[in-house]
C-alpha cells in the first residue's frame, strides 16, 4: 500500500517545524548555552550547529534510518499477511527494542536520554493519528513510554513513504534546525542571517544523511552496533544543566 | 440550561470516557492562575482534577498553586512551551496532550483537567483538540475598551470571566461598558464578572463548570475507559 514516490513529499511534512508533534519546545542545548555565555550571537551559533550535526545529528541520523529500514520491512510482512502471526509481532517488538537500546546507549546523558523519549512519545503519538499503521501500534507497545525520537522518526518516515536516506536527512535537518530557531527567540538574532547559516549547512546536511546510511544492512540487527556512535560531551553537560535550572523556557 | 446550546462549534460535543479538558487562557496577570486555585476549592472535594500549566517562564504559576494548597502537587504538572505559549496550544498540542495523558495515567479517570496557558495576547485561544471548553480571562485594571477590541479569545470563549472588579473604581473602569461591549461581540455566549479576591471560590464559574461536568454522560464513563484503556493497550 505504501507509495514510494510519496518520499519526498512526506520527507517536507516530516521535516516541517509546523508538525505537530511537541519540537517546537526544544532548543537541543543553546538555551543553556546562551545562559552559560558560550552562544551570543551568529558566529558562535555556526560553530555550535556545525558541531551538533556532526555528532548528535549523524547519530540520530543513522537511527533514524535504521529505523526507517526496519519500519518498512515490518510493514512488508504485515502487508503480506492479512493476520499478522503473534510470533511475528513478539519479534517486532523484540527488533523495535534492540534498536531503542541502540540509541540509549549512544546517549551518555540521563537528561538527554529522558528528552529523547519525551519527544519520541509525543510525535508517535501524533504520527499514529497521521499515519494509522500496524508497523507504529507495535512500536508504541514495544516502548510504552516511549522510544528515542530518532527510532520514532525513522518508523514514521517508514509508514510515510520515505527512504531510509529521507529519514536521516529529517532527522539530521531537525538537529540544527531546531537549535537555529530557539536562537532566533532567546536572543533576537537577524532571522534571515541564522536561515543563512542553515543554508551553508545543506551540503553538510546531504553528507551527514549519505554516511548515516553507509552502515546499514537490510534491517538486521547484527549490523546496528556499528552504526555511528559519536559522542559530544559538551551537549551532554549542556543538557545535564538545562536540566537543573529552574528558570528555563524550553523541555531541553 | 444547556452549555452545548451556545457553543459556536456545534460539533464538539462533551467527550466521555475521559476527563473534561477546560482551558484557561487570557493576558498577563488577569488571574488565571487565581481561577484556577478558585476552581481546585470550590470542584476539589466532589470532583478528581487535574492541572496543567503553560507559564512562559519557569514553573511559577505551578508552584504558586502547589504553594496555596488547593491540589495535591503531584497533580499539578508544568510544560514548557519554548517561548511560543500560544503555539503550545494551539498550533502544537503534543506537549499538552501528553501531560494531560501522563495525569489520568498516573491517577486514574480525572473528572476535570485544567489547563492554564502562559499569558498571551488577545489573539490567543486553545486548539479544540486540546481543551473541550475554554475560559478567556480579562482584567477590569487592563482598561475597560479591552471587549471593545475583541479578538478570538473574547469573542469566540465558551465563557468570558472579567476579573478583579474591586479594582473597577481604583482604575477607572466602567463595568458597564465592558458587559455591553463584551455582550455586543459575544452574540450570546455567556459572561462572569468576579473578584476572585474577595470570591475565593469564584462561585459563579466554578458552578458554569459544574454544568459543563453535569452535561457529560457520566454512567458510562467508567465502562468506555476501561474500552478506551483495552483498545490503546
Ligand atoms: N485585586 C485583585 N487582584 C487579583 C484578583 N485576582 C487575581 N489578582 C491578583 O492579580 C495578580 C495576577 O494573578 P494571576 O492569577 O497570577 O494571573 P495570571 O493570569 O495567572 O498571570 P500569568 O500566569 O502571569 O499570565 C496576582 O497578584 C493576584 O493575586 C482580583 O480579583 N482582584
Ligand atoms: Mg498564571
Amino acid at each position: 500500500m505504501r507509495e514510494r514516490s510519496a518520499g519526498e513529499a512526506a520527507l517536507l511534512l516530516l521535516a516541517d517545524s509546523r508538525l505537530p508533534a511537541g519540537g517546537h519546545a526544544h532548543s537541543g542545548g543553546v538555551e543553556e548555552a546562551i545562559r552559560l555565555g558560550t552562544i551570543t550571537g551568529r558566529d558562535d551559533l555556526a560553530g555550535f550547529l556545525r558541531g551538533r550535526l556532526a555528532t548528535a545529528g549523524l547519530v540520530a541520523a543513522a537511527l533514524a534510518a535504521a529505523a526507517c529500514e526496519l519500519g518498512a520491512a515490518l510493514a512488508d510482512v504485515e502487508d503480506m499477511e492479512e493476520d499478522v502471526e503473534e510470533e511475528d509481532a513478539d519479534d517486532a517488538c523484540r527488533l523495535w527494542r534492540r534498536l531503542d537500546a541502540e540509541a540509549d546507549a549512544r546517549t551518555a546523558s540521563p537528561a538527554l536520554r529522558e528528552t529523547a523519549r519525551t519527544q519520541g512519545r509525543l510525535l508517535i503519538r501524533t504520527a499514529r493519528r497521521i499515519w494509522p499503521s500496524a508497523m507504529l501500534d507495535t512500536l508504541a507497545r514495544a516502548v510504552p513510554d516511549g522510544a528515542h525520537h530518532p527510532v520514532v522518526l525513522g518508523a514514521t518516515a517508514a509508514v510515510a513513504g520515505c527512504e531510509p536516506r529521507q529519514a536521516a536527512l529529517a532527522a539530521a535537518h531537525g538537529s540544527v534546525a531546531a537549535p537555529a530557531t530557539a536562537a532566533v527567540r532567546l536572543l533576537g538574532l537577524d532571522p534571515v542571517a541564522v536561515h543563512g547559516l542553515l543554508a551553508a549547512l545543506a551540503p553538510d546536511l546531504d553528507g551527514t544523511a549519505h554516511a548515516a546510511c553507509a552502515s546499514l544492512g537490510g534491517a538486521r540487527s547484527v549490523e546496528w552496533p556499528g552504526l555511528p556512535a559519536h559522542a559530544a560531551p559538551a551537549l551532554d553537560l549542556l543538557a545535564e544543566g538545562h536540566r537543573r535550572n529552574p528558570l528555563r523556557l524550553f523541555v531541553s | 440550561m444547556g452549555v452545548n446550546h451556545e457553543d459556536p462549534h456545534g460539533d464538539h460535543v462533551l467527550p466521555h470516557g475521559r476527563a473534561l479538558r477546560l482551558g484557561i487562557g487570557g493576558p498577563v496577570g488577569g488571574g488565571k492562575t487565581a481561577l484556577v486555585a478558585a476552581l481546585c476549592r470550590s470542584l476539589g472535594l466532589a470532583h478528581r482534577l487535574g492541572v496543567v500549566t503553560n507559564d512562559i517562564y519557569t514553573t511559577e504559576d505551578a508552584d504558586f498553586l502547589r504553594r496555596a494548597g488547593v491540589l495535591a502537587p503531584e497533580r499539578i504538572v508544568a510544560v514548557q512551551t519554548g517561548c511560543c505559549p500560544h503555539t503550545a496550544i494551539r498550533d502544537d498540542i503534543a506537549g499538552n496532550l501528553d501531560a494531560v495523558e501522563t495525569l489520568e495515567k498516573r491517577f486514574g479517570p480525572l473528572d476535570l483537567v485544567i489547563i492554564e496557558s502562559g499569558g498571551d495576547n488577545l489573539t490567543a485561544t486553545f486548539s479544540r483538540g486540546l481543551a473541550d471548553r475554554q475560559i478567556f480571562v480579562l482584567d477590569v485594571a487592563g482598561g475597560d475598551k479591552v471587549p471593545r477590541k475583541g479578538g478570538p479569545g473574547v469573542t469566540t470563549a465558551d465563557l468570558l470571566v472579567i476579573n478583579k472588579t474591586d479594582l473597577a473604581s481604583l482604575v477607572g473602569a466602567d463595568l458597564t461598558v465592558m458587559s455591553r461591549d463584551a455582550r455586543a461581540v459575544r452574540h450570546g455566549r455567556p459572561v462572569l464578572f468576579t473578584s476572585i479576591r474577595r470570591d475565593t471560590g469564584a462561585r459563579e464559574v466554578a458552578e458554569w463548570v459544574i454544568g459543563l461536568l453535569e452535561d457529560r454522560p457520566r454512567e458510562r464513563h467508567v465502562a468506555d475507559r476501561t474500552r478506551t484503556a483495552s483498545e490503546t493497550a
